[in-house]
């Protein structure tokens, strides 16, 4: 995979996707404030007229959008991903139950946020909205990617959760890769039989890096970006349990409830012919705090270091 | 485009009685749910969908129809009362009210009952809702009209007054809100629960238009509801006054109604009194 090295955050892609359905007036954006962090602002500086802004008020914002897609107008609605769950009994019950395809982008998710500190990395946000029935949840790795999933979710008939991120990572698609990836199928970004590393978020590039280290230890790894948490893509994981009877998880989030649950809910539920152990890199169920991305990465055990010590136990334990 | 169904205030009121009929003997016959605050609403829920309401019942989805957003949506026996006579549901229906299955879910539900634009049950959220909806119309280039009712004792909620300060914000002169002044909720009167003191005051403050009637005047609620469609310039309230269990001795400002049935004997007594 030809991989170009520079790139934005994730939540450019979110902003660069808005952008491309200016000629959609179906489309509506919703703001609460953070316009400019979640880059929604893009859009409303071209189509004010499709752009409703409600102030920093979220539990509104859900509703405000459910009543739009009631009337068959397609909301993307953004915040920090912190504070969309200020609003999660709303969107709970005023989106999810009812089943209206409102798509919320919840930027700024993880410890990766920074400086911010911990009131502003959420680190929960993948696993609350996995919990209810009809949302969709996608963490896209680099900014291609989420434009191109942003741009799909316009046509995905139910609602969606998509946490994007407030810092830059490099990219691991080409705009022509990602117009390939499809909402609800993985990845494969490595192919190898020893172990899987399934990742999401910013810890898709960490373990494409510790792919190259491993490799050089004589360990083949499959990488997998898990773009989509849910529906999870269960035969795909299937498939690579199987063959490689050898899990890692990787993410940017709780431990408790996000893709490394995902991905064990779904296995134990599976048949195999043998055990297949798992291993979770993750936060360890502890709040973050101020400081640099790769400082905080680095304190909170999410770096490719951590990835490959996690491949290491996991493989003793075949 | 006729607006309601051109009754007359004497033929309303007949419906309102018929309602209120139905309304007890749904939550006598599920021995369950909210009788006080449907009995309190329904002489407006019947100025709304007897005098008012652009809807189709052979087209519940019209997407030009006026929308009625019930935040109150407990007080669903009401509704479903309302929503027969005006010919989306049979009167037949009223039996699946709270049973496996049945559309008359104890909460109002889009998704179970035809007619019913909102999915309710938590409260508070009613005014973001027809905000949205609202937003709507005014990009499909609509003069549709969209009301919701509120509970007083939802007023409590935080998020009613976000949705109020962004209705006015935004100038939402098709926005209209009826707010159901019955002063009690759940565990107690709302003078011992959360004091709300000037309510019209309040939705003034924010930028509304409002109006205050009598909510069992029928003739008060037609003008009120005509008063609140002509208004374009921002959103418009009515805060109508309205006494809880309305109709039934026994029921009538007694907190103890708000969520409870008639046993058989209340029952007799209740069908009694509503002639």
């Amino acid at each position: 995979m030809s991989a170009p090295s520079s790139g934005g955050a994730s939540r450019d892609g979110y902003g660069a996707a808005l952008l491309e359905m200016l000629e959609d007036d179906k489309v509506v954006v919703i703001e609460a404030d953070l316009g400019k962090s979640t880059k929604s602002c893009l859009f409303r500086s071209q189509k004010p007229s499709h752009t409703v802004s409600l102030g920093i008020a979220e539990q509104n914002m859900m509703l405000v959008s459910a009543g739009l897609a009631s009337s068959g107008y397609i909301p993307f609605a953004s915040t920090f991903a912190i504070f969309t769950e200020r609003g999660f009994e709303q969107v709970r019950n005023g989106i999810a139950r009812p089943n209206l395809a409102v798509h919320l982008c919840g930027s700024h998710g993880g410890i990766h946020t920074g400086t911010d500190g911990s009131s502003a990395q959420s680190i929960e946000d993948l696993g609350i909205y996995r919990t209810l029935p009809n949302m969709a949840v996608l963490h896209p790795c680099d900014d291609v990617s989420t434009k191109a999933l942003t741009l799909a979710l316009k046509d995905h008939d139910s609602p969606s959760y998509t946490r994007t991120v407030r810092n830059k990572t490099s990219r691991v698609y080409t705009e022509e890769e990602a117009s390939n990836l499809r909402i609800g199928q993985f990845s494969y970004l490595k192919e190898g039989n020893h172990v899987a590393i399934l990742a999401c978020g910013v810890m898709v590039q960490e373990a494409l890096s510790a792919h190259s280290i491993l490799e050089e230890m004589g360990i083949k790894s499959t990488i997998i970006d898990v773009h989509t948490i849910k529906p999870l893509d269960v035969s795909s994981l299937y498939d690579i349990a199987c063959m490689t009877c050898a899990i890692v998880t990787a993410e940017d989030h709780n431990v408790i409830g996000g893709l490394g649950s995902a991905v064990a809910e779904a296995l134990v539920g599976l048949d195999f012919s043998r055990r297949i152990p798992v291993e979770m890199v993750g936060v360890q169920d502890k709040f973050g705090q101020s400081g640099q991305p790769s400082e905080l990465m680095s304190h909170y055990n999410l770096t490719k270091e951590d990835i490959i010590e996690a491949v290491q136990r996991v493989l003793k334990r075949k | 485009m006729g607006n309601g169904m051109g009754l007359s205030i004497e033929e309303l009121n007949e419906m309102a009685l018929q309602c209120r009929r139905d309304i007890v003997t749904m939550v006598w016959k599920a021995q369950a749910g909210h009788p006080g605050g449907s009995l309190s609403a329904i002489d407006m829920l019947v100025g709304l969908y007897g005098h008012k309401l652009r809807v189709d019942p052979n087209k519940p989805k019209w997407e030009d129809r006026d929308r009625f957003i019930m935040s109150k949506g407990h007080a669903s026996p009401g509704v479903y009362s309302v929503l027969g006579q005006r010919g989306f549901i049979e009167s037949s229906d009223f039996d699946s009210y709270r049973k496996f299955g049945g559309i008359c879910q104890g909460h109002v539900d889009m998704k179970w009952c035809p007619g019913v634009d909102f999915s309710a049950g938590s409260l508070g959220m009613g005014v973001s809702f027809g905000l949205g909806c609202a937003i709507a119309a005014n990009l499909d280039g609509s003069e549709r009209q969209t009301w919701v009712m509120l509970g007083d004792g939802e007023l409590q909620e935080g998020q009613i007054w976000e949705g109020a300060m962004a209705a006015a914000h935004h100038e939402m002169g098709n926005l209209n809100v009826v707010v159901d002044r019955n002063n009690i909720q759940n565990d107690d009167f709302c003078e011992v629960q959360m004091r709300m003191f000037d309510v019209a005051g309040k939705f003034a403050a924010f930028g509304w238009n409002v109006t205050e009637i009598d909510g069992h005047d029928m003739t008060e609620i037609v003008n009120a509801l005509d008063w609140a469609e002509a208004n374009t310039d921002k959103p418009s309230c009515i805060v109508m006054h309205t006494v809880k269990g309305k109709g039934v001795s026994f029921m009538e400002n007694n907190p103890k109604f708000h969520g409870s049935a008639p046993n058989d004997e209340q029952y007799k007594i209740a069908m009694g009194e509503l002639q």
